[in-house]
């Protein structure tokens, strides 16, 4: 079996492991979750009531645990996860919908761009170690090692409270009369919007990448075909980016897979201090108003997502690296 | 006191910092001048500047920022060195057994790892703490250590993997020692140093999630941490209304013990890969900085011998790409 086909088979356990434990944790917490949705929602209409029982179980739903286990698994896989209550009767699906782009486009384009500058800025630290590019390097770390949203507060506070160059939340700006959709209008507004937000994922998560690259190249530096290299009098961008940095890559990479978790949880955290209506605002809002159907479909798609990339990573290391590409033609 | 005149200047730094929130976070509450919840009735005392009498000023409903201040500290590090303190037991717990029992039962714990791993710590961590009630600390604690162990598991299971091959693990068991006592008295105090700087690891990841945690409201709002001060902050809209003195101070806290534990654990890291230390190793030859070859030799990566069941359930992972032999098996 190929690699990747392995990787994918981890992935489908990882994802069960997902979903189990989203099944498992509401109905083993100490309390009683019920209780507390039907103190909320005093007028709860039957249709709300049986939709709850599927998330939640417990008294509401009927049968035993194994066969609420199998109807909910068969939830998961036709992507039904039920009615939301703060909202109801809106399918919970459909707040994911308009959720979802937002913060995929976003996060997806802030990290590219953090990663491919971080990998560039790593490989120029690493090749002149002790140089100017890596004396600032404890600088940078103190924008990774400051909260991320204490950074992302004092620029909201410098760039768009006490300047107002750029709006300092939400999506998109609603009073100016733009619809959501796919005109100029709304998406040089979203844009707009997006832009302080990306700048502060890649501010604060630069330095991580720069970093890793960094030591690796350190390390690749002294490997003998390195030196091998320079004592052929080849030219120094093809040493650098040809010997050194090409074979520094793969632990970067093997690294990025390892941190799309983290990743993911900086840009909750990003939605809440800009308002960004994406996945992660949703989420702590569902959180807040006990909407339990929409908080465990957010962490199912999070999860999902995050599976879904680690894939990617995967291929991509096949791709660069020959060892693997050797044994997946194997 | 060898070891701290060996700690690269970073890491005295990182030290030092810590050391001094330490001091805050025992000592502090004892010098605050109010109560940190004491809301005065009187509407003149609500968001003060910094004066003499309040030195930090004071929040929308009076109350003084500079004693809210001592005391988050004090909370935010107490749960933080609590939450370090059991991932790392369980991180060594994990990774030691996994790589000391080896065949299925490390593959097996290291399956687990992985998944934990892969499965984002965030979203799960709001979603049980959605579900807890957030009215003590202890609920944090529990799942926040609860979720923490897996990155210092899988470098303690390395590192315990090439510790295991080494002759006086061998003479020990030889000479009738039982496995408790080998992995006690012979394996843990040869990774002493990973395991404090994956201590360190998790006490920053600690302070970064609990205070992530509380900004977005999930956290007792009841008690001062430095999170829930930014919460009350966020949530009074103190950033648009100019109160700067309100958000900054616990902000800049969070930065400087995060820093400082960014820089320790750096200046670890440079203690045990001597190849990271700033540029004393290289020479300039024709105006060209030359590095000397690594000067430790670096040995054969060792794979545990594995069974059928282990070597099928190991192919499962990422690692796996970078074995010498291609079934994952041991390396002759």
């Amino acid at each position: 079996m190929s690699f990747l086909l392995r990787r994918l088979a981890f992935y489908l356990v990882a994802a069960w492991v997902a979903i189990t434990l989203n099944f498992f944790i509401p109905r083993a917490v100490p309390g009683n979750p019920v209780a507390i949705i039907l103190a909320k929602f005093p007028g709860l209409s039957p249709e709300a009531y049986k939709a709850l029982g599927q998330v939640i179980g417990g008294t509401l739903d009927k049968g035993s645990l194994w066969s609420q286990y199998v109807t909910y698994l068969g939830h998961v896989f036709s992507f039904n996860f039920g009615t939301d209550l703060a909202q109801f009767p809106t399918p919970v699906s459909q707040i994911l919908g308009a959720a979802i782009p937002y913060t995929l486009i976003l996060v997806g384009v802030a990290t590219a761009i953090a990663f491919v500058l971080g990998t560039v800025l790593g490989i120029l630290a690493g090749w002149r170690h002790g140089g100017w590019l890596d004396r600032a390097l404890p600088v940078l770390m103190f924008f990774q090692a400051a909260p991320y949203f204490f950074i992302a507060l004092i620029l909201v506070y410098f760039l768009a409270v006490q300047h107002q160059w750029l709006p300092p939340g939400q999506g998109f700006d609603a009073s100016t009369g733009v619809v959501q959709g796919w005109n100029w209008a709304f998406i040089s507004n979203a844009v707009q919007h997006a832009l302080l937000p990306a700048f502060t994922i890649v501010l604060t998560s630069v330095a991580g990448w720069m970093l890793q690259m960094r030591n690796v190249m350190i390390t690749t530096i002294g490997e003998d075909y390195v030196v091998a290299a320079q004592a052929k009098g080849l030219s120094r961008s093809r040493i650098i980016y040809t010997y050194a940095a090409r074979n520094a890559f793969l632990p970067q990479l093997q690294a990025f897979g390892l941190a799309i978790g983290f990743v993911v949880s900086g840009a909750l955290v990003m939605e809440i201090v800009f308002s960004y209506p994406g996945i992660g605002y949703n989420l702590v809002q569902a959180v807040q108003n006990k909407d339990f159907p929409l908080m465990q479909a957010i962490f199912l798609v999070i999860t999902f997502a995050v599976l879904v990339a680690n894939l990617v990573v995967d291929a991509i290391i096949v791709f660069f690296d020959p060892r693997a590409r050797a044994r997946e033609a194997a | 006191m060898s070891v701290w005149r060996n700690l690269p200047l970073k890491a005295k730094i990182g030290a030092v910092v810590f050391g001094v929130f330490l001091l805050i976070a025992i000592f502090g509450p004892i010098f605050q001048p109010y109560d940190p919840g004491f809301a005065p009735p009187d509407a003149t005392l609500s968001l003060n500047h910094p004066s003499a009498k309040h030195l930090l000023g004071t929040t929308q409903l009076g109350q003084d920022v500079l004693s809210q201040l001592l005391t988050g500290i004090r909370l935010t590090v107490i749960l933080a060195l609590a939450v370090g303190a059991i991932a790392t037991v369980l991180s060594v717990l994990v990774g030691v057994t996994a790589a000391f029992l080896g065949g299925v039962w490390d593959d097996v714990l290291s399956l687990i790892t992985n998944v934990f791993l892969v499965v984002p710590a965030l979203p799960l961590l709001i979603v049980l703490l959605g579900y807890l009630s957030t009215e003590g600390q202890l609920s944090t604690i529990i799942v926040l250590a609860g979720l923490g162990w897996p990155w210092g598991a899988r470098v303690i299971r390395a590192q315990t993997l090439t510790i295991r091959n080494r002759d006086f693990i061998a003479a020990s068991r030889e000479s009738g020692e039982k496995t408790w006592r080998i992995i006690i008295f012979e394996i843990i105090p040869n990774e002493i140093s990973l395991i404090v700087a994956n201590f360190v690891n998790t006490v920053l990841y600690a302070i970064g999630a609990s205070v992530a945690l509380a900004f977005v409201g999930i956290a007792n709002l009841e008690s001062f941490s430095l999170g829930t001060i930014l919460y009350w902050a966020q949530d009074n809209n103190a950033l648009q209304g100019g109160a700067w003195w309100w958000w900054i101070p616990p902000g800049l806290a969070v930065a400087l013990i995060g820093t400082a534990l960014v820089l320790l654990n750096s200046g670890i890291d440079e203690v045990g890969n001597p190849r990271l230390r700033a540029s004393r190793g290289s020479a300039k030859i024709a105006g060209r900085r030359v590095w000397t070859t690594d000067p430790t030799p670096v040995l054969a990566q060792l794979t545990a011998s594995r069974g059928r069941v282990g070597a099928f359930l190991h192919s499962f992972s990422r690692s796996s790409l970078l074995d010498e032999t291609p079934a994952g098996g041991e390396l002759r």
